[in-house]
């Protein structure tokens, strides 16, 4: 069943949103756990705004893996950062469109009238994911818990084996689908294969991601980042995974990761493994109004899509179809364009779909193609490719990202959106206030 | 039976809870009518012995404070003060011997004599709130335990972590006093109740001393541990100035063999100690630092948010022990470097101050926000400016924060040498100007100046001197006059001992003169400490500019890059952190050397007097007892000038004076003290 449109409806504004620098993972745990980004981006974002704590509503925030010290992690960051008891707190996840589910629910729940004042977005620290033991260990840690003698302990203890210290990555299975049992790499090869998208293409294009955001940092673009400092004396005020020196030739050494041998797919050209967190205040008419708040942009629509979970890299196509049909919206009307780069050639798939006109009738339901998404107003300031993508944060980074560029291109009218490993996308819609 | 400060309640299953509410004061005193009035309270319970007696207080901020100090300086002869020790060793002795259960439910601070009474108990059980905490810190008023706290705290936890505990003085929390043993569990405050009458119940096993511990207080043993006690106690306080501390360590060494005879000595040392000069002064700073916290009422002031300006060590370190005490603060500062370095900084801070209480260190941790473009200003209650010593940009940093600071927030400058007036003329709102003058380091030094500028209002002062309460300081009114207090009487005395380097004399034997007189640090040293360079600016501040008479050697150092310990050398080379220090130096008259430096800091402090930089003598002496370490036992130079006698003191000046100049010229105000 298709969501009714509500009788009643009101706006909601995005006041104001801060994140911390996205930080690549160094092949060992960084030094922030999920919370401690989540905070370090929030709290300036609180301070400026300045309403009391306890008119908050609530705090919603996306992340997919927390630490276990971590259970509920919007309500850890909540209390941390101060806001009373009184306010409650949730987390929600839905891969890696988490944070743009955040902000979904925070703006559904204000159009509809049940918030007026909502902290929302996303975080995760995926340097700190877990690693676990196997069910053989654990069946082998239990049965020796549970020796009570020292004799049946030392019978207990002969009985590991090396092949129970074979431990799993919990990073690798979540980016692996459990149903087609495809890593992500591999359903953006089948993109590939689909669309005839080449190697040269996908490289051109994650060139061109650091390239930007380059640009971006020198040019000044990206002060919703807010500098995050360690306990050893250390400051981190850029997005480091940018590579300046990124080049086709250079990206062309790079070998497949996923299909190994004849594959396409590399680690050059696809989302780098990134700590990070955005936050961002979502606020209705009347709560800017009382508190005095800035508005940055307003959040006119939102949609999520099923689609092949083998293909999972195509569900922007599908989550932004219907919001363009919906509004009557040429691609002409959109000023920019932010679609997440889990892969290269996942994004390079979806500008693709939309220009076929098969798929275009067949899988997303419409009468014709929708046409060419200029790359001139696509991720404009690069993306996951040159800046990673921290699975929980990311979607709250391109709608923060999306607000920005609107407001700095005095622009009307952005699209962002992501595609959610299991085959689904998600997509929100803002607009200049 | 009814008693004015005790009630005994008893309950179904014949346990007596025992409450203490002593009437007349806010906390619970062990005064000698709640002593007298808990020895007829026992006697009449031992008519009908109950199964177990639970000494619980009704006062909500904690369990007993300890002795009436009040009553100590009554004590005139040592005889009193032995009827005094008899008295509470009496009841405690009774306590100890009773033949059913006893217990101590500690909620809430449990000090001193109230250790003792728990001491004397069969169990003590603790609530693990951090509020709670207990110790036996009556060396810090230049006597020991007195009421058999010496003998049964090594009998509970052994004598090298309960010694311990009795020569620093130092409060315990829960934790490290049930791992010591001096409390036999620690609960959380929902549990106490129960955790009480399990104990009068059950009777657990009582704790024994571990194998090491009673090694340790084997007699062949003793003199050896003694010996090594002197010498750490030596590095602290000499035996001259605190015997305290000596008298404990020979009192263990000589009787622990003998609980019984321990338990006559320890009267017979503690009666010695509390007439004598010593302990009286350590009294009266003990009442000049309640004077110091009644300064400031911590209702005055409703504050939440600080922002603090300046990044560099003393803005730092303001911001990190505002956020340990429990403030949001921000720290702003244009370098993110600086705000790096900050935070690794306060992280020391954290740890040192929470030990292993990681939640601790990260909430507070939470509550400091790094701020690289000032957005803390708006919602600060108190902006404490601390950037460095320069007028204009001061000004400039305020006429551009003022606007946006809220209505009724104050604003504070750490500045120690430019007056509040001058600075006050940007603003708007000039009467909200205060200066809060922090000392370095901010985590170590109790005191802070709050000072009264032409335009500060009366409102803004009571708000800062209750600021200076809610973040667990000392908090002085002074009079804005350069240097304020504590650098004004310092830099004499500094100035002099430099003065002395410049003749030849080495700094090792004038600070060692200075040690000796009961100073925490030699001036040579400190003047390193602080840097050369800012010792001198205070110097150029505090002669008004025309008449400096700044030492040759002090401007030739300076002059040269050797500012002291920041650059490696100053008077003394340094390594490490610590000045290489010639052992072989001597000098012959080491009197000669201390007078010199003393009579020119009293001659400071009389002038301060009669400019009423401070208000009253009390506050005087508290003032340089907390902001310099002058000598406590000492009382403050004010007390020890009395002390000494005037007379005396004035004519060795007039000596100083023709010997050496005019900078030894009596205030005026000598002849009036």
């Amino acid at each position: 069943m298709s969501p009714k449109q509500a009788n009643e409806t009101r706006d909601v504004y995005i006041v104001d949103g801060k994140r911390t620098p996205f930080l690549k993972a160094k092949g060992k745990p960084g030094p922030f756990l999920a919370s401690d980004l989540a905070v370090a981006a929030a709290r300036p974002l609180l301070l400026k705004n300045s309403f009391d704590l306890a008119e908050l509503d609530e705090v919603i925030v996306g992340c997919v893996m927390p630490t276990a010290d971590e259970a509920n992690i919007a309500r850890v960051i909540a209390l941390r950062l101060g806001i009373p008891h009184s306010v409650p707190a949730w987390t929600v996840q839905r891969n890696c469109a988490s944070g743009m589910q955040a902000l979904d629910c925070a703006f559904q729940n204000i159009q509809h009238g049940k918030a007026e004042l909502i902290l929302a977005g996303g975080t995760e620290a995926m340097s700190r994911a877990p690693i676990l033991h196997n069910d053989s260990m654990v069946n082998w840690l239990s049965k020796f818990m549970s020796a009570r003698t020292v004799t049946s302990k030392l019978s207990a203890f002969t009985k590991l084996r090396p092949a129970h210290l074979t431990p799993i990555i919990a990073l690798v299975r979540g980016l692996s689908d459990p149903i087609v049992g495809l890593s992500m790499g591999q359903t953006t090869e089948e993109i590939a294969y689909r669309f005839g998208i080449n190697r040269e293409q996908m490289d051109a294009f994650s060139v061109t991601s650091h390239q930007r955001l380059g640009a971006a940092t020198d040019n000044g673009y990206l002060n919703e980042i807010e500098a995050v400092y360690d306990n050893a004396g250390a400051f981190f005020d850029f997005d480091d995974g940018i590579r300046r020196d990124s080049s086709i030739p250079n990206l062309a050494k790079l070998k497949p990761y996923f299909d190994r041998k004849y594959g396409m797919v590399t680690p050059g050209n696809s989302a780098q493994i990134t700590d990070g967190a955005a936050m961002l205040l979502l606020a209705s008419e009347d709560a800017v109004k009382k508190y005095n708040l800035p508005i940055l942009a307003k959040i006119t629509d939102s949609e999520w899509a099923g689609c092949d979970p083998s293909q999972m890299g195509l569900g922007p196509a599908h989550a932004m179809a219907p919001i363009m049909k919906r509004n009557k919206l040429a691609i002409s009307d959109v000023d920019n364009w932010e679609i997440n780069e889990a892969f290269a050639g996942q994004v390079l798939g979806v500008l693709e779909a939309w220009k076929d006109t098969d798929y275009c009738k067949n899988d997303l339901g419409l009468d014709k193609a929708l046409g060419e998404i200029p790359h001139d107003k696509l991720n404009i300031d690069g993306g996951g490719v040159s800046l990673g993508h921290p699975v929980g944060a990311s979607g709250a980074r391109i709608v923060l990202h999306l607000a920005n560029t609107l407001k700095r291109n005095k622009g009307k009218r952005g699209i962002a959106s992501l595609c959610i490993g299991g085959g689904q996308g998600g997509a929100m819609m803002i607009e200049a206030p | 039976m009814s008693y004015k400060n005790w009630t005994v309640e008893k309950d179904d299953e014949d346990i007596c809870w025992l409450h203490l509410d002593v009437v007349d004061s806010s906390t619970n005193i062990l005064r000698s009518d709640v002593l007298d009035e808990l020895d007829d309270v026992i006697n009449d319970l031992v008519q009908s012995l109950p199964a177990g007696i639970v000494f619980v207080s009704d006062k909500s901020n904690g369990f007993i404070a300890g002795a009436d100090i009040k009553e100590f300086t009554e004590i005139t002869t040592t005889e009193a003060a032995r009827e005094m020790l008899l008295r509470g060793h009496s009841v405690m002795n009774k306590i100890e011997s009773l033949p059913c259960t006893t217990v101590a439910m500690i909620d809430g601070f449990c000090l001193g004599g109230g250790m003792e009474l728990a001491l004397a108990c069969t169990y003590r059980i603790m609530c693990d709130n951090k509020s709670t905490r207990v110790g036996l810190p009556e060396v810090k008023l230049g006597i020991h335990p007195g009421y058999g706290g010496s003998v049964r705290s090594i009998q509970k936890a052994g004598p090298m972590a309960a010694m311990n505990a009795m020569l620093t003085g130092r409060l315990l929390q829960g934790r490290a006093a049930k791992k010591m043993g001096l409390v036999d569990d620690l609960v959380p405050k929902r549990q106490l109740k129960r955790a009480a009458r399990y104990f009068v119940i059950n009777r657990p096993a009582k704790r024994q001393l571990a194998l090491k511990d009673k090694i340790m207080n084997h007699r062949f043993v003793r003199p050896f541990i003694a010996n090594q006690m002197r010498k750490q106690v030596a590095k602290k306080a000499s035996k001259q100035h605190y015997p305290a501390p000596y008298q404990l360590i020979d009192l263990w060494q000589s009787h622990m063999d003998n609980p019984r005879r321990m338990l006559e000595k320890e009267i017979e040392s503690v009666a010695s100690l509390v007439t004598n000069d010593t302990a009286r002064n350590l009294v009266r700073v003990f009442f000049l630092q309640e004077e110091l916290k009644t300064q400031g009422n911590k209702k005055d002031f409703k504050a939440s948010h600080i922002h603090v300006i300046g990044g560099g060590v003393m803005g730092g370190d303001i911001a990190a022990w505002c956020a340990l005490r429990g403030f949001r603060v921000t720290v702003q500062d244009q370098k993110p470097e600086a705000l790096a370095g900050t935070m690794k900084r306060s992280m020391d801070m954290f740890k040192k101050k929470f030990k292993k209480d990681k939640r601790s260190i990260r909430e507070a941790m939470d509550r400091l926000i790094p701020d690289t473009s000032g957005i803390g200003v708006d919602q600060a209650d108190l902006i404490i400016e601390a950037i460095f010593e320069d007028k204009d940009v001061k000004q400039s940093l305020y006429k551009d924060i003022e606007p946006r600071m809220k209505e009724d927030a104050i604003l504070a400058t750490n500045t120690s040498s430019i007056p509040l007036e001058e600075l006050a003329t940007c603003l708007s709102k000039p009467d909200r100007l205060v200066g809060i003058h922090f000392f370095n380091p901010v985590a170590l030094m109790p005191l802070v100046e709050i000072v009264r500028g032409e335009n500060t209002s009366e409102e803004t002062m009571k708000k800062s001197l209750a600021f200076g309460r809610q973040i667990d300081k000392l908090p002085l009114p002074v009079k804005s006059s350069p240097g304020f207090l504590v650098n004004r009487i310092l830099m004499p005395y500094l100035m002099e001992a430099v003065e002395m380097v410049g003749e030849g004399i080495a700094p090792e034997m004038i600070d060692k003169a200075a040690l000796q007189f009961g100073m925490p640090m030699g001036p040579i040293e400190l003047a390193d400490t602080v840097g050369l360079d800012v010792c001198k600016s205070v110097a150029v501040i505090l002669s008004g500019g025309d008449t400096l008479d700044l030492p040759k050697k002090m401007q030739v150092m300076v002059d040269n890059g050797k500012l002291g310990k920041k650059t490696g050398e100053g008077f003394y080379k340094w390594s490490k952190g610590r000045p290489i220090k010639d052992k072989k130096a001597t000098y012959g008259n080491l009197q000669e050397l201390q007078d010199r430096m003393i009579m020119r800091f009293l001659n400071e402090a009389t002038a301060c007097k009669r400019e009423q930089v401070v208000e009253g003598d009390g506050l005087i002496d508290a003032g340089i007892i907390f902001g310099t370490g002058f000598a406590p036992f000492r009382g403050g130079p004010l007390h020890y000038i009395q002390a000494q006698g005037v007379s005396e003191v004035s004519a060795r000046l007039a000596q100083l004076n023709e010997r050496y100049g005019d900078r030894f010229k009596a205030d005026e105000a000598w002849s009036s003290l």
